[in-house]
């Protein structure tokens, strides 16, 4: 029964999201803390360092940590104003159950545990063990990925485990798999200072790694040519020395362009193609008719442009191509990410100084988080859950016969497909607000209330947990000790600062006792965080992402440590692939063939604009923790429709007129922002905010037939001006996702 | 104000337009002194939302010859020996406003529930200490820097350092200085 049990705003009124503020003169004891705490920012896959101040076992703000190599105290605003979960006003503080006609009431441990125990077995043993599900996130360090993990297959005996990465970097995961046969940024961001040629492809890096801004700038001093490759004139391509406005949904084609004109003027590495790769014929066929003019016609990219930066890629010296989810969120995301390789291989430019290649990872986890086995494919270390012998060795690690590990399960996105079909009953979810996060969304909501009983455990009340029958308060990133892995590979210690508050605990402790309560507890004896740590190691060695080397007091002492590090006296790979012995089975870098193909839904009459949707500055994902700031929220307080103003002028559509955008899943109202920065065929639409004024339930639910990872840049819709203006931004309520309030 | 500190005269405040990225972390990290009441001193505004996504930076420059102080009908506001020119000081502001409407920077803001005027004194109590100013420290795009001539000429050989500004035939020098492409000397503000 997961229904909302009263209206959600009645939900909200009690659970928030409410806006918390610093007071005036700082939190109580902010200029007296009793400890700085050196850890890392909770948000994305920069992992910034920061310092905590703590008094009487609460945040009362931070402090920069200068000495953190990565970011030298900076921060972005997210960063900044991390500190304001703590103190809370809508913290969960105890567990909840939903009670029909009334809302959430606070229950004690033993009922939450008892009841979820009960429902476990009852949907098990009536639908099979596989009709429970779990979904996870990328949040969680190492330590809760791995023990998540384990947790689902050894307790919860399902094979149905799958987590929020697929939302974000997993084109990029398969890509690097088919390439490399490993996944990992190739080089550390202190390569990026100089390198002569980067390309920066989807990726919105001054709003969503505003930290790495910095070293473009750092590289573009040094000499460096920056490309950029966004529909729009994000604030990085704003000075960018070419922006390559691409159509949404056309990249493979740039790229593959990219590559003929590499080959067809020698731009190549012919040594390193010939000694060192496979599959180059197959990849320059696949793009002998892709010239200028059709690559000008498919992408919308003027062909000089195009010309140029495969030039200035072709002749660079040293060079570095960074992607993110505005070329990985499509149905052909895997695609796009190998015809990026291409290029990099093509050239030669990777294993050596000042050459690399990778995916800006997102969440703040992204990497070390689809390494180490919540994902319904993969066992820790990165192994394969269906190779017999990687199921082995981590079977004899858990101590357990091979065949009680299940096998590979369902992806994010069809376990809440199997949800709505009701094949999956019941479902436990940490750290992932899907109602908010995936696509078409209102078919989300429909599976989440077909569900017979689902458990929550989160630290506020996200828009997916106001459909839980029992809410298990979990703990904040800086209630926990634990490791994570940055967007650069370097793995790092997130110390705990403060204990939970109240009632709520470890989301580890949680773990634990639900996994002595399902007669697997003899497989979670663990103390602390550091004895999950070195399993986890043990478990990762020998396995592509290998961690055995590395150890708590090696990470502190050296400010991180990159993997693979194999042994305790190897000090970590800050640059791969210097051997030119790759992971593939022939030891040699893949090239990929990739023809062109559409995206899964194009315009047409009917719907004749295209939509792209993506992140602003100031909020996070799908907003659980950065719509609960009040100064966040404050700097853009609901989604706005980005459009060109000659777009705008062809509907009649005019500066912060309500327009109704709807596509083949949905409708919904956005104030309209007319601006040049964007593609004139194109709209753009954030998507952080649930409820009424979620950008996802325009998105479409199609998936990458590798990755599994649906296309949420790209989908068809139509424009309605509504002749009625936006009430002024200031007094939006967008951030409390109202299910029935408009702009 | 005391002189036996650690205030590093070398040091120097930059801001270069081209790289703030609009991000408004300045203006959230100013606002966490105790000092400040959770409000920014320093203000990030979009050029021309409607035509790119350009956006600048509006903070006190530290005028040589600071016109805020030199209006001031109480003696509120001074400049040290170190050249930074302080918010007024709470004992004696009237809050006339005159510093408001004198600043050819429009820095200067008068917070009307106190009765006060406030504005940026280049983080007194850090930079004493021998610390970056909060809103250079966390500035990710580095837009805003802190640290020596030398230091940013050698970093970031395309551009140079301004302190001259006219606005109009006045001539107005400052403490901080804009990064402007090489070549440039002054900044004209029509």
């Amino acid at each position: 029964m997961a229904k909302l049990p009263v209206s959600a705003e009645k939900i909200i009124k009690q659970y928030g999201p409410k806006k918390n503020y610093t007071p005036l003169g700082g939190f109580e004891g902010s200029n007296e803390p009793d400890r700085l705490v050196k850890t890392h920012c909770c948000f994305c896959g920069m992992q910034c360092g920061i310092q905590l101040k703590v008094k009487d076992n609460q945040i009362a703000g931070f402090e920069p940590w200068m000495e953190f190599p990565f970011n030298e105290g900076r921060l972005c605003p997210k960063g900044v104003q991390r500190y304001l979960q703590n103190n809370h006003p809508d913290r969960i503080l105890s567990p909840l159950q939903r009670v029909e006609g009334k809302g959430f009431e606070p229950i004690d441990w033993e009922s939450a545990m008892g009841r979820t125990v009960n429902e476990i077995k009852r949907i098990q043993s009536t639908y099979g063990n596989d009709a429970f599900a779990m979904l996870s996130g990328v949040s969680l360090t190492n330590e809760k990925s791995y023990m998540v993990g384990k947790f689902a297959r050894l307790a919860l005996k399902t094979k149905n485990l799958d987590y929020n990465g697929r939302l974000c970097m997993v084109s990029a995961g398969a890509g690097n798999k088919k390439a490399f046969g490993l996944d990992r940024i190739s080089n550390s961001w202190a390569d990026l200072k100089h390198a002569k040629v980067i390309i920066i492809a989807g990726t919105n890096i001054s709003e969503c790694f505003p930290t790495l801004t910095h070293y473009i700038w750092e590289a573009r001093d040094n000499g460096a040519k920056l490309i950029v490759v966004d529909p729009r004139v994000t604030p990085i391509a704003r000075t960018a020395d070419l922006h390559l406005p691409v159509k949404p949904g056309r990249d493979s084609a740039l790229f593959g362009a990219i590559l003929k004109q590499l080959v067809d003027n020698d731009w190549l590495d012919h040594d390193f193609i010939d000694y060192h790769t496979s599959g180059f014929e197959e990849a320059i066929d696949a793009v002998k008719e892709y010239d200028l003019d059709w690559a000008e016609a498919t992408t919308g990219i003027d062909k000089e442009k195009i010309r140029l930066a495969a030039e200035w890629w072709g002749k660079a010296d040293t060079s570095f191509l960074l992607h993110a989810r505005g070329i990985e969120h499509h149905t052909k995301g895997v695609d796009n990410v190998v015809s990026c390789i291409n290029i990099v291989l093509a050239t030669g430019r990777i294993g050596k100084p000042y050459c690399g290649y990778g995916t800006i990872t997102g969440q703040g986890n992204g990497q070390g988080g689809r390494e180490h086995g919540h994902k319904c494919d993969q066992l820790p270390g990165n192994r394969d859950i269906t190779n017999p012998e990687h199921r082995k060795y981590i079977a004899e690690v858990w101590g357990v016969e091979e065949k009680e590990i299940p096998g590979k399960g369902l992806s994010a996105y069809e376990i809440i497909e199997a949800i709505h079909r009701g094949e999956i009953k019941g479902l436990i979810s940490i750290c992932f607000n899907p109602l908010v996060s995936l696509p078409n969304n209102n078919f989300v909501r429909e599976a989440l209330e077909k569900l017979e009983y689902y458990m929550c455990i989160d630290f506020f009340l996200n828009e997916t947990a106001r459909h839980a029958d029992v809410i298990m308060a979990g703990s904040l990133h800086e209630e926990e000790d634990g490791t994570v892995t940055t967007a650069e590979g370097r793995v790092v210690k997130i110390n705990q600062a403060i204990t939970p508050p109240g009632q709520a605990r470890k989301d580890s402790d949680i773990l634990i006792e639900l996994a002595q309560r399902l007669g697997a507890g003899d497989k979670f004896n663990y103390s602390k965080a550091e004895d999950i740590f070195n399993e986890l190691r043990v478990a990762s060695k020998g396995g592509t992402a290998d961690y055995y080397g590395i150890t708590y007091k090696k990470i502190e002492e050296n400010m991180g440590i990159f993997w693979p590090c194999p042994s305790e006296d190897h000090p970590g790979t800050p640059r791969l692939w210097e051997d030119k012995k790759f992971k593939t089975p022939d030891g040699k870098a893949h090239f990929n063939a990739v023809p062109y193909r559409e995206p899964s839904e194009v315009t047409d009459k009917e719907f004749p604009v295209t939509l792209t949707t993506g992140r602003v500055v100031s909020q996070y994902l799908s907003g659980t923790q950065t719509r609960r700031i009040g100064k966040l929220v404050d700097q853009y307080p609901e989604p706005l429709l980005e459009i060109h103003p000659s777009l705008a002028q062809q509907f009649g559509i005019k500066e912060r007129e309500l327009v109704r955008v709807s596509t083949r899943r949905g409708e919904a109202v956005f104030p309209a922002q007319i601006v040049e920065t964007i593609r004139p065929d194109t709209v753009f639409i954030p998507y952080h905010w649930g409820g009424s004024q979620s950008a996802n339930q325009l998105t479409i639910g199609t998936l990458d037939p590798v990755s599994k990872i649906p296309e949420f840049k790209v989908c068809a819709c139509k424009l309605e001006p509504l002749k009625k203006w936006a009430a002024p931004s200031t007094d939006s309520l967008a951030f409390q996702s109202h299910e029935t309030l408009k702009p | 104000m005391p002189s036996s500190t650690k205030y590093d005269q070398q040091m120097g405040f930059f801001i270069d337009m081209q790289r703030c990225i609009g991000c408004h972390a300045c203006e959230m990290a100013c606002a966490e002194c105790e000092t400040n009441g959770q409000e920014s001193m320093i203000h990030i505004h979009y050029v021309e939302r409607a035509v790119s996504t350009q956006t600048t930076v509006q903070v006190c420059m530290h005028c040589e010859d600071p016109a805020c102080a030199n209006v001031c009908p109480a003696d509120a506001i001074s400049k040290d020996e170190f050249g930074v020119v302080h918010t007024a000081e709470t004992s004696r502001c009237i809050g006339c406003s005159n510093c408001v409407l004198a600043c050819p920077f429009g820095v200067p803001q008068k917070q009307e529930k106190a009765e006060l005027m406030m504005k940026c004194n280049m983080c007194y109590d850090r930079t004493s200490a021998g610390k970056k100013p909060m809103c250079a420290t966390v500035c990710p795009s580095q837009a805003l820097f802190y640290g020596t001539r030398e230091e940013i000429e050698k970093k970031r050989p395309d551009s140079v350092p301004v302190d001259t500004f006219f606005f109009g035939e006045q001539e107005v020098k400052t403490k901080v200085k804009i990064m402007m492409p090489k070549g440039s000397n002054y900044l004209k503000v029509q």
